[in-house]
C-alpha cells in the first residue's frame, strides 16, 4: 500500500498508547494510538483510495460497505472502550497522515478534554420498550372457534369481535407507552444525562410489537445494577423492555463549541 | 494471512459477552448519527453524512422498499433476521389479507354490514 490515509476511531488520554488493545479497524489493519499532548486518537492506517473523498462518498451509499465499515468501527470502539474512558468519533473521519491528527490535538485539546471529562467512569445504556400484544388480546387468533350463535348474525359476531380487539390493542399500545415514558423518566433520574432516538421499525428490529421507547443513558459506572433492576422490575406482559450495553458513550460524546 | 482466495481481514467482533443485543441498527444509530463530529482531511462533509442518515432511516422505516432495490443486507444479518421473522411477516401478510377480505366483505352491500348469508362463502371465493 503506498497510499495510506489514517481513519480516528476514538478520542483518549495520553496514556491509553501505553496500553492500546490489540484490534483489527476497519482496513483490516491493527489500531494504533496517535498522541499529542495530554491526548491520543485512536487510529488505523486505512487505504486513502477505499477512503478518498470520491471514494468514500460512493461507499457511504453502498450499505454493504456501509454496514460492514461500521460494525468494524465499532468493534474498535466497544474493544478499546472497556480498558480506557474514550470519546467515539464519528464513522469516517479520515486524515491525511499522523501528523494532521496530532495537529487536530492540539488545535481542539480544550474541547476534547472537556467531551472526555464527560464520559469518564460512565457507560452508556440502551433502553428499548415494545408494546407487547398480550396473548389474551386474541382469543380467536391462535384457534378459530364457531362463533356462538347470535342475533346479529356469524359475519356481525365477527366483525364486531374484530373491532374489540383492535380496540384492546389500541388500549394496550397506549398504555405500554405511558408506560415507557415513566420508566424513561425513572432510568433518566438515574442518569447523567440521556438521548431519545426514534423508534425502529418493526422489520427491522424482527419484531412485529411496536417500539415505543428508544433511548440512551449515560450511567455511573457504579449506577449498572440500578439500571438492570430497574428494567428488570418494569417489564410487565404489556411491556417487553430490552437492555443494550454497555455501549462506549457515543451518543454523549459531543463537542460543545467555544 | 489466508491461503488464497480474498484476503480475510481479521476484524474483531465485538466480543459476543459484552454486546448481547447489539444489532447493526443500533450500531448504525450510534456510529453514523452520534460521536464526535470533526472534520477530517477528507472532506465527506457533515451535510453529506446527515443526508445519508436520513436516508438510511428511510431505509430502515421501508426495509420492504429497500428489498425491492435489491438492498438486502440486514438478511444475511443473524441478528436482524431469523426464521422467527419469516413467521412474523408471513402472519402479518395474512392478517392483511384477512383484513383485505373483511374490507371486501364489508364493502359488498354498500353501507350495509355483510350478513349471514354470504359472509362465509366470501372467505372460498379467492
Amino acid at each position: 500500500m503506498s497510499d495510506d490515509a489514517v481513519y480516528v476511531y476514538a478520542i483518549g488520554d495520553a496514556a491509553l498508547a501505553a496500553d492500546l488493545p490489540a484490534v483489527a479497524g476497519v482496513g483490516g489493519t491493527l489500531v494504533r494510538a496517535v498522541g499529542s499532548g495530554a491526548l491520543a486518537a485512536v487510529a488505523s492506517s486505512v487505504d486513502a483510495g477505499e477512503f478518498g473523498e470520491d471514494a468514500l462518498r460512493h461507499n457511504l451509499e453502498d450499505l454493504g460497505w456501509l454496514a460492514d465499515t461500521a460494525r468494524a468501527h465499532h468493534a474498535v470502539v466497544d474493544t478499546v472502550a472497556r480498558h480506557h474512558p474514550i470519546a467515539p468519533v464519528r464513522l469516517a473521519t479520515v486524515y491525511l497522515d499522523d501528523a494532521n491528527v496530532r495537529a487536530l490535538l492540539d488545535e481542539r485539546a480544550a474541547a476534547f478534554t472537556a467531551a472526555l471529562e464527560r464520559v469518564r467512569g460512565r457507560t452508556e445504556w440502551g433502553v428499548k420498550a415494545f408494546a407487547a400484544p398480550q396473548a389474551a388480546e386474541e382469543p380467536q387468533a391462535a384457534e378459530p372457534q364457531p362463533p356462538a350463535p347470535s342475533e346479529a348474525g356469524p359475519g356481525t359476531a365477527y366483525l364486531m369481535r374484530r373491532r374489540a380487539a383492535r380496540n384492546r390493542a389500541a388500549e394496550s399500545r397506549r398504555s405500554a407507552a405511558d408506560a415507557a415514558s415513566r420508566l424513561h423518566e425513572e432510568l433518566a433520574g438515574l442518569a447523567v444525562a440521556n438521548r431519545r432516538y426514534p423508534p425502529q421499525d418493526p422489520q427491522l428490529t424482527g419484531s412485529r410489537d411496536e417500539m415505543v421507547l428508544n433511548a440512551a443513558y449515560l450511567v455511573e459506572n457504579a449506577g449498572e445494577a440500578a439500571v438492570r433492576r430497574l428494567v428488570e422490575e418494569r417489564g410487565a406482559p404489556g411491556l417487553r423492555l430490552q437492555l443494550t450495553g454497555p455501549w462506549a458513550p457515543y451518543s454523549f460524546a459531543t463537542l460543545e463549541e467555544t | 494471512m489466508t491461503r488464497g482466495g480474498l484476503p480475510v481481514p481479521n476484524r474483531a467482533d465485538p466480543p459476543a459477552h459484552r454486546q448481547e443485543s447489539a444489532n447493526l441498527a443500533d450500531i448504525l444509530e450510534r456510529v453514523l448519527d452520534k460521536g464526535i463530529v470533526i472534520a477530517g482531511d477528507i472532506r465527506v462533509n457533515v451535510l453529506d453524512i446527515e443526508l445519508l442518515t436520513i436516508k438510511i432511516r428511510l431505509l430502515v422505516a421501508s426495509v420492504d422498499k429497500a428489498r425491492e432495490m435489491g438492498i438486502d443486507w440486514w438478511e444475511h444479518d443473524p441478528s436482524l433476521s431469523s426464521g422467527h421473522r419469516d413467521l412474523t411477516k408471513e402472519n402479518r401478510q395474512l392478517r392483511e389479507r384477512i383484513e383485505a377480505l373483511e374490507a371486501r366483505a364489508a364493502d359488498g352491500d354498500g353501507t350495509k354490514p355483510p350478513d349471514r348469508h354470504h359472509e362465509p362463502e366470501r372467505a372460498d371465493d379467492v
